[in-house]
């Protein structure tokens, strides 16, 4: 079992996830925020704290999104660490609402 | 003279309390960029609160946080003296003379009580102590719960209530591998306890346990979860939450209860979880020791995510020799530190400690749940350390003179002086390899010591 940041992250990278990781998983890069799965303790307090429910328990993924298990593997460790909250992109605002949210 | 965290004048800082809220402020001050000098005091002789003494035996990966903590005490601005414990070794007065700054960061040791007639009877017992007991808390070592009857009650929807009563539908198997403290494990060997019942004052759309938790009790050895049907009905401001989009964590627990409602009981498991709603617990009866509880139904009233519950003068009444109140944890005061009775918390705004009249009381601070109260997970406290921390700096910016701090020798001096036998984080080392080594033999992760005494001995 490990979480994984799935595709509402892109272009939007509000970092409220980041604040609450009790073991600086996250890493970034121009894109989104994903998590390293040998660092990460699934205690889930990051996924209510995303405002675009972007996160989600490996378990709960649909099928669709089950790639972004692997993407958040190879991605994460090779990426800076996210370990404070940072500037949201621009028109993350935008994305945020075009999400439903 | 220069300003507290400049090159010549170490900002130092006395943090209360080793869980996560005190190592997130240690981490935000050692992060910040001045120059800080840190020494958290802890009352037991091993560090890390509630890490190590609440979360439950059997989510060791939740317990890895502790790597990110013994990381922070790798810093040469860090000390830990254990075996400290702050308002009775040492006086708060005496702390404020050695340092710039005390944050509280010594969470809620206390319970809430329920205020009901039989709460004090023998077989009534507090989650926290249940708690304390399996995760070997010394405080709760020589606890006896009598496991000997066939049905226990749990009040509280939360996850607490959710690891006691997993741990009570447990078998001896699904536990030896744990870090669970070796008397628990044989004493709930031996239980006869068959019949759970978790019970909460709100429904089920309100309930205030993890999916994650939650579908554990599906996937247990020797024990199934029971949902009466009738128990999920929603009403309709119920249901408009469940429709919330932002309130996806409550759907999926409540998929979840509704899952075990269409399921059979297995015939070859022998333990039952019953989730019960809409019900509080009005008297505990016996005659010296818990016989039954009596419950009053409750119906919700008020508008969708405000709904309250009430009772309707509808009774009933469960057989149970032990019961368990898990309906949340509270503070206690430290003698010189305001401290909020209803709440349990010390008065605060945003981390800086207020007096009666709501002013900040200079070079005191709060973060965790002495700060917030009992609610929100391990991360949770990182953020509010950060704030805590962060309103600490701010204040740094607004003194113009400052105070030249006596030695780093003062708070040894203080402590010897007082007679105190403190562990420092090299000691506790110690301790750590002693217990990882004393579980390796039985497969478990650490065999922890459950007396301070014998801790202390490990040092000799
Ligand atoms: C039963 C239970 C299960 C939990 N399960 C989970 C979970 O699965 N996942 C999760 O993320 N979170 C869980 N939590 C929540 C998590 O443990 C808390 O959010 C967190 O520990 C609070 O941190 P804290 O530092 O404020 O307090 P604590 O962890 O309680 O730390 C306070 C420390 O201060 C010390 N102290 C107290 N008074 C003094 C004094 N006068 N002098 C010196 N030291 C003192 C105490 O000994 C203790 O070490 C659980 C909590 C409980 C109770
Ligand atoms: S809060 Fe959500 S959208 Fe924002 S960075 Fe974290 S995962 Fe991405
Ligand atoms: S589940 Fe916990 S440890 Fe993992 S990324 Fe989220 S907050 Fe961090």
């Amino acid at each position: 079992m490990t979480t994984v940041v799935t595709e509402n992250c892109q272009k939007c990278r509000f970092t409220d996830c980041v604040a609450v990781c009790p073991v600086e998983c996250f890493h970034y890069d121009d894109d989104m925020l994903y998590i390293d799965p040998d660092v990460c303790i699934d205690c889930s307090a990051c996924i209510p704290e995303c405002p675009v429910q972007a996160i989600f328990e490996e378990d709960d993924l649909a099928e669709d999104q089950k790639k972004w298990i692997e993407i958040n593997a190879s991605r994460a460790p090779d990426l800076p660490v996210c370990s404070e909250p940072i500037d949201p992109l621009p028109g993350a605002e935008e994305r945020k609402s075009e999400l439903g949210f | 003279m220069s300003k507290p965290g400049s090159e010549g004048n170490p900002l130092k800082v006395a943090i209360v309390g080793s869980g996560p809220s005190g190592f997130y402020a240690a981490e935000a001050l050692l992060k910040s960029e001045l120059n800080t000098q840190i020494d958290m005091y802890e009352r037991l002789p091993v560090p890390y609160g509630l890490v190590r003494s609440g979360v439950a035996p059997d989510h060791p990966k939740l317990k890895q946080a502790i790597n990110v903590y013994a990381k922070i005490a790798e810093s040469p601005a860090y000390r830990f003296f254990g075996n400290v414990t702050i308002g009775k070794d040492i006086q708060v007065d005496d702390l404020k003379k050695l340092y710039h700054s005390i944050i509280f960061t010594c969470g809620a040791e206390s319970d809430r009580r329920l205020g009901i007639p039989g709460e004090d009877l023998r077989g009534s017992y507090t989650a926290t102590e249940f708690v304390g007991w399996y995760n070997g808390h010394p405080d709760f070592r020589d606890r006896d719960f009598d496991l000997s009857h066939d049905t226990a009650i749990i009040f509280g929807q939360g996850n607490v209530a959710a690891d006691v009563s997993r741990i009570l539908a447990k078998t001896r198997d699904e536990l030896k591998h744990t870090d669970i403290a070796e008397h628990a494990l044989d004493a709930l060997d031996k239980s006869n306890i068959k019949h759970i019942y978790v019970i909460g004052r709100r429904g089920p759309a309100q309930a205030k346990f993890t999916s994650k938790e939650l579908k554990e009790f599906g996937e247990l050895e020797d024990s199934d979860p029971i949902l009466v049907g009738d128990e999920l009905i929603l009403n309709s401001e119920s249901e408009t939450e469940l429709e919330d989009k932002s309130n996806a964590g409550n759907k999926k627990v409540y998929d979840l209860f509704q899952g075990f409602s269409q399921q059979n009981p297995s015939d070859n498991k022998q333990r039952r979880v019953y989730f019960t709603f809409l019900k509080s617990p009005v008297e505990i009866l016996g005659e010296d020791c818990v016989e039954s509880v009596k419950l009053e139904k409750n119906a919700l009233s008020g508008d969708a995510f405000m709904q309250s519950a009430k009772g309707t003068g509808e009774y009933s009444e469960i057989k149970t020799g032990i019961v368990f109140r898990s309906i949340g944890y509270k503070g206690i005061a430290i003698p010189g530190v305001p401290f909020d009775e209803k709440r349990g918390i010390i008065p605060n705004a945003e981390g800086r400690v207020t007096d009666d009249n709501g002013s900040a009381v200079p070079g005191l601070y709060v973060a965790g749940w002495i700060k917030r109260g009992p609610s929100g997970i391990i991360g949770t406290n990182r953020a509010d350390s950060v704030a805590t921390v962060k309103a600490l700096i701010d204040d740094l910016d607004l003194q113009n003179d400052s105070n030249d701090m006596p030695g780093e020798e003062a708070a040894i001096n203080l402590l010897n002086n007082n007679n105190v036998n403190f562990v420092s984080f090299s000691d506790w080392k110690k301790i750590d390899d002693k217990e990882i080594s004393r579980g390796e033999p039985k497969g478990k992760p650490r065999e922890k010591y459950t007396y301070i005494q014998e801790m202390l001995d490990v040092l000799k």
